[in-house]
């Protein structure tokens, strides 16, 4: 029974060696022609970088100098857009949500049914007029341009919210109003912490988006003087369509390493704060 | 529910009804400028110059770039603000009829005035000059005049379509020996079909419209030179290196890269790539630019392409401050020292009085065709209604067709081209 | 016996509010709404009010828009592109919805089995994710013509290979999202009601099909929501990959885009010229209101099943 269980174990973890192989393909794909000359890259997509089409780091060196806007700038304004936005999304869309599943009146059902219906609302939609509605109101610079993000975001962040704390035992809130705690304190310091791996998948999700959204910003930032990486790539192209690929599959890397650093880092807190908070039940 | 729905819409209307009814802004006496520009190339530029001109006049100069192909969308975003551009860029037919209505008449401006001629510019029904043709371009069949000479040709041998199709032919064959090819590849990738889907089927719409007098916008085309079209596009692909079936994934970059490698005599492509060409290593004096010939009579007295996409149009709705300084500018621009050299290393002889000499040997050629009296090929393609959707029709069958060169796969693109033009005519209206 | 005791607890849980509670958070309302409501106004209700009333409209910029009343839903609904999106589109969501979560399961289900290595699994399941959509088009696309140039043809060839292409593509890039939601639930699912399981005799199917499926409902239900809305608004992939071809052109002229989507339909309409910005306005009306009751109709199809379990 025990060695059927280990061998059957085994194969197991053997497939999804293969397959996680499979799957880091295309990721390998943008890494090897990140260092390969633009005319092999179309030619051998698959081809490793040799003697001939090898460029060491030309590629990343093109892709942090290129035109009049340097790419740490970029890198920078996308750090402050993301950080930001995904603070604001977090505690409010969480407080938010606590609310609606909690006190679930009539104006919390509205809000609900609102944020589900905005997740189905295509960007194409609300694209022009959500930028004239921001540049009335000022929201073109990267500390403002988080008011949009919270706006357009809350809808996933509060669907998952709500889903997950009416997954929560009352028992604990109830026993904490009971000892004398406001809403407030309640939140902050008995639900929030229960909140904490929601907290982190809804983090991740949000940033994500936040970080590789290219038509939002673009339409939206007043784009001499902030550009995020998504329009620094798209800046990378020549006006007629001319791709210089191998600065793009370098700008590429540079900014999913970030990403994943994050991603790497978070991940260790998610297993800890699953465990740990499998209170229910 | 329902009330709640009803009221917001309402509300809605208002505010935008009151949005519409706002003023202009007049924030500042002086004016100021804001260009959307269009060509990446050249943000930088742009850029240094309106430095440089805020510098000496205190003028503030905006220059902002739309990213690769989203200059429309970036327009009408822009255009949606409250800061609006002042100076924006349009075209072509299309351009005028989205933003006509945005467009200063020139007429009597300083600027108009400086230059050298009308040909380049957009006017409307009433003969109002809506936008200026700041620069020109010619295209045609760039040849490396040192591989024709490596194959045993020279330029001079080339006078119509049956010339040509023998040279490229016989280079073809010896390919391996000459250790190069006749064309460089004809990718049909977003960065390259358009030296297809627009520049070359030029060359059917040219004579087309030649024949039957067309000067405006026709609702319908007959296609009667689609034959020729046919003729120079199968000359193009058999005659090259790139495998037919891969066109689609073909890009600008590759089928430059093998002209500027020594790999292709022929390229067809147009003056903006001259720099681009020399700073490859290329010589100037191994440069040359001939018409595309594709079989039609007469066309041994054929020139250059030339025309252009590229006019300034400034914008009414902007307060008069701003449209004055707009103005302002650009006479400095195509005035001054400063401003006529940065657009000579930028976009070439441009039709200003203060123009500066360009070395584009491309130009020098096109000149040549026309002091010869050669006949001018004009951009008849500046007419093409709804002008991206009927390009990528025309790229999709012709993607089609070259993966398997059959009359049925040719009659898709006949279908592309005619029934879609008309089709576009009416979407572009509708 | 057991199975009874189960359904006690979980219907224990399905109780989200008390008075108690509900009386002394209202106390609080401002707070804990009005910052996201009053940003979801800015960033959403009002342009969607405003997108709705230009959906009626003739305009340019939004700020030259005039009345026109119903025109641009008739040309909506007359444009045979705009059928082709839907079918395309319909297409699509119903085999990535499928695809997309069987693997996700399947996955997810197989790394909280204690097997040797599930983090490093599940970071890489999850890379893709990380990479924007534009970028991802462009990638793949590369790849698929790297492959199918061995047999003389290309991504855009024809209909079929663009079609399975995007849902490769998209199955690549949200399985690993999917699968960390899967994860959570699964997790979630107490191990003694799974002991009792096996107690009782149950094999490792029986479980997985009376116990975990079950138990892991509203998973599910939040997954396959997710899923089939992003089917329906996919549109960066839809226009890196194929951008709408190959184009057929019909006798008449009009053209049939055989890989477009209706994100992607809606985005050229915008682009064809001032004419047609109110009915692409009026086409993203349209299609919100079809994925509206499309979702309400999932939602409320797999909430009842959360339900009577």
């Amino acid at each position: 029974m025990k060695t059927r269980y280990t061998l059957g174990s085994k194969i197991l973890t053997a497939c999804f060696v293969v397959l996680s192989l499979g799957w880091l393909i295309p990721v390998f794909e943008v890494v090897i022609n990140s260092f390969k000359e633009n005319s092999y890259i179309n030619m051998e997509a698959f081809a490793l970088p040799n003697s001939e089409s090898f460029m060491g780091w030309a590629n990343y060196l093109k892709g942090l100098t290129f035109g009049n806007y340097p790419f740490m700038k970029s890198a920078f304004y996308s750090v402050v857009i993301t950080l930001l936005s995904v603070a604001l999304i977090l505690v409010f869309c969480s407080m938010s949500a606590w609310y609606i599943a909690r006190v679930n009146n009539r104006i919390a059902k509205i809000f609900y049914y609102l944020c589900l219906f905005s997740m189905i609302v295509p960007f194409q939609m609300v694209m022009f007029t959500l930028t004239f509605t921001a540049d009335r109101l000022k929201l073109n610079t990267p500390w403002t341009i988080p008011v949009v993000y919270l706006g357009f975001g809350a809808g996933l962040a509060i669907f998952m919210f709500v889903g997950f704390v009416k997954g929560l035992p009352l028992a604990i809130e109830e026993a904490a109003a009971i000892d004398g705690c406001g809403p407030v304190r309640t939140f902050f310091l008995v639900v929030l912490p229960m909140l904490k791996p929601t907290l982190i998948s809804v983090g991740i999700l949000e940033t994500m988006w936040v970080w590789n959204d290219y038509l939002l910003p673009y339409l939206v930032l007043d784009r001499t003087e902030f550009r995020t990486i998504p329009i620094h790539v798209q800046y990378l192209k020549g006006s007629y369509g001319t791709v210089d690929l191998g600065a793009t599959m370098a700008v590429i890397m540079m900014s999913i390493i970030p990403i994943i650093i994050v991603y790497l880092f978070c991940q260790k807190h998610i297993i800890k704060g699953v465990a740990a908070g499998a209170v229910k039940g | 529910m329902k009330k709640f729905f009803a009221m917001l819409l309402a509300l809605a209307m208002v505010l935008s009804l009151a949005a519409c009814g706002e003023k202009k802004d007049d924030t500042a006496e002086t004016g100021s400028v804001y260009y959307l520009n269009f060509k990446p190339e050249a943000d930088q530029a742009w850029q240094d110059l309106a430095k440089l001109y805020t510098e000496k006049t205190g003028v503030e100069v905006k220059v902002e770039t739309a990213a690769s192909g989203t200059y429309s969308e970036t327009l009408t975003a822009e255009m949606g603000k409250s800061a609006m551009p002042t100076l924006f860029q349009c075209g072509n037919a299309q351009g005028l009829l989205d933003w006509g209505d945005y467009c200063l008449d020139f007429t009597g401006s300083k600027v108009l005035g400086e230059m050298t001629t009308s040909d380049f510019n957009l006017t409307d029904d009433n003969g109002a000059v809506k936008a200026i043709g700041y620069c020109y371009e010619a295209f045609g069949i760039i040849v490396n005049k040192a591989l024709l000479a490596e194959a045993g040709y020279e330029l001079a041998d080339i006078k119509d379509f049956a010339s040509l199709k023998e040279i490229a032919e016989d280079i073809h064959a010896r390919k391996d020996a000459l250790g190069f090819d006749a064309f460089s590849s004809a990718g049909l990738d977003g960065s390259s079909s358009w030296r297809f889907s627009g520049h070359l089927a030029n060359m059917p719409l040219y004579y087309e419209f030649r024949d039957d007098n067309v000067t405006k916008q026709p609702a319908e085309i007959t296609g009667a030179y689609l034959d020729n079209y046919r003729n120079i596009w199968d000359l193009y692909i058999n005659n090259a290196s790139m495998d037919k079936t891969s066109l689609t994934s073909g890009t600008g970059d590759m089928s430059t890269g093998e002209f500027k490698a020594g790999k292709a005599v022929f390229y067809q492509n147009g003056t903006w790539e001259y720099a681009g060409l020399v700073e490859a290593g290329l010589k100037a004096e191994d440069l040359a630019m001939i018409p595309i010939y594709c079989g039609v009579e007469g066309e041994e007295k054929a020139g250059l392409a030339c025309g252009t996409e590229n006019c300034w149009a400034v914008n009414a709705k902007a307060s008069e401050a701003d449209i004055q300084a707009t103005l302002d500018f650009l006479y400095w621009v195509v005035t001054s020292e400063e401003g006529t050299k940065m657009m000579a290393e930028q976009f070439g002889p441009i039709p200003f009085k203060a123009a500066k000499e360009s070395e584009n040997v491309f130009f020098n050629d096109a000149n040549a065709y026309m002091a010869n009296g050669n006949y001018t090929v004009t951009w008849a393609f500046n007419h093409t209604p709804n002008v991206d959707a009927w390009r990528a029709g025309v790229v999709s069958a012709l993607a089609a067709y070259s993966a398997d060169q059959t009359d049925a796969n040719w009659e898709g693109v006949k279908t592309a081209f005619v029934a879609g033009w008309a089709n576009e005519y009416k979407t572009q209206n509708g | 016996m057991r199975k009874n005791d189960l359904r006690k607890k979980k219907k224990d849980n399905s109780d989200v509010n008390s008075v108690l509670l509900r009386r002394s958070i209202q106390k609080w309302t401002p707070l804990f709404i009005l910052p996201t409501f009053f940003c979801f106004i800015i960033g959403f209700i009002w342009p969607f009010l405003q997108g709705i009333y230009l959906s009626f409209c003739n305009f340019n910029t939004p700020k030259d828009a005039k009345w026109v009343g119903i025109t641009n839903y008739v040309k909506a609904f007359s444009d045979p592109g705009f059928g082709k999106a839907f079918w395309n589109t319909a297409a699509f969501a119903a085999v990535s919805i499928v695809v997309i979560n069987v693997l996700a399961f399947a996955i997810a289900f197989a790394l909280t089995q204690h097997m040797k290595g599930a983090n490093v699994f599940r970071t890489v399941f999850f890379m893709p994710n990380l990479i924007g959509g534009v970028v991802l088009g462009y990638i793949w696309q590369m790849i698929f013509d790297a492959i199918l140039k061995q047999y003389n043809t290309y991504i855009t060839a024809n209909a079929t290979y663009g079609f399975w292409g995007l849902v490769i593509l998209v199955a690549w890039q949200q399985i690993g999202y999917m699968m960390i939601i899967y994860i959570a639930g699964l997790q979630a699912v107490s191990g003694d009601m799974l002991e009792a399981a096996k107690i009782d005799g149950a094999d490792g199917w029986k479980t997985l099909f009376h116990v975990t499926i079950p138990n892991i409902m509203p998973t599910i239900t939040i997954c396959t929501f997710l899923t089939l809305t992003n089917s329906f608004k996919l549109f960066d992939q839809n226009m890196a990959l194929t951008g709408g071809n190959p184009i057929v052109t019909m006798a008449d002229g009009s053209k049939l885009k055989m890989t477009e989507m209706l994100a992607l339909n809606i985005y050229s309409t915008y682009n064809i010229n001032k004419n047609w910005h109110g009915v692409a306005q009026a086409k993203a009306v349209v299609f919100f209101i079809l994925v509206a009751v499309l979702a309400i109709a999932q939602l409320s199809a797999t909430r009842n099943k959360e339900v009577q379990q």
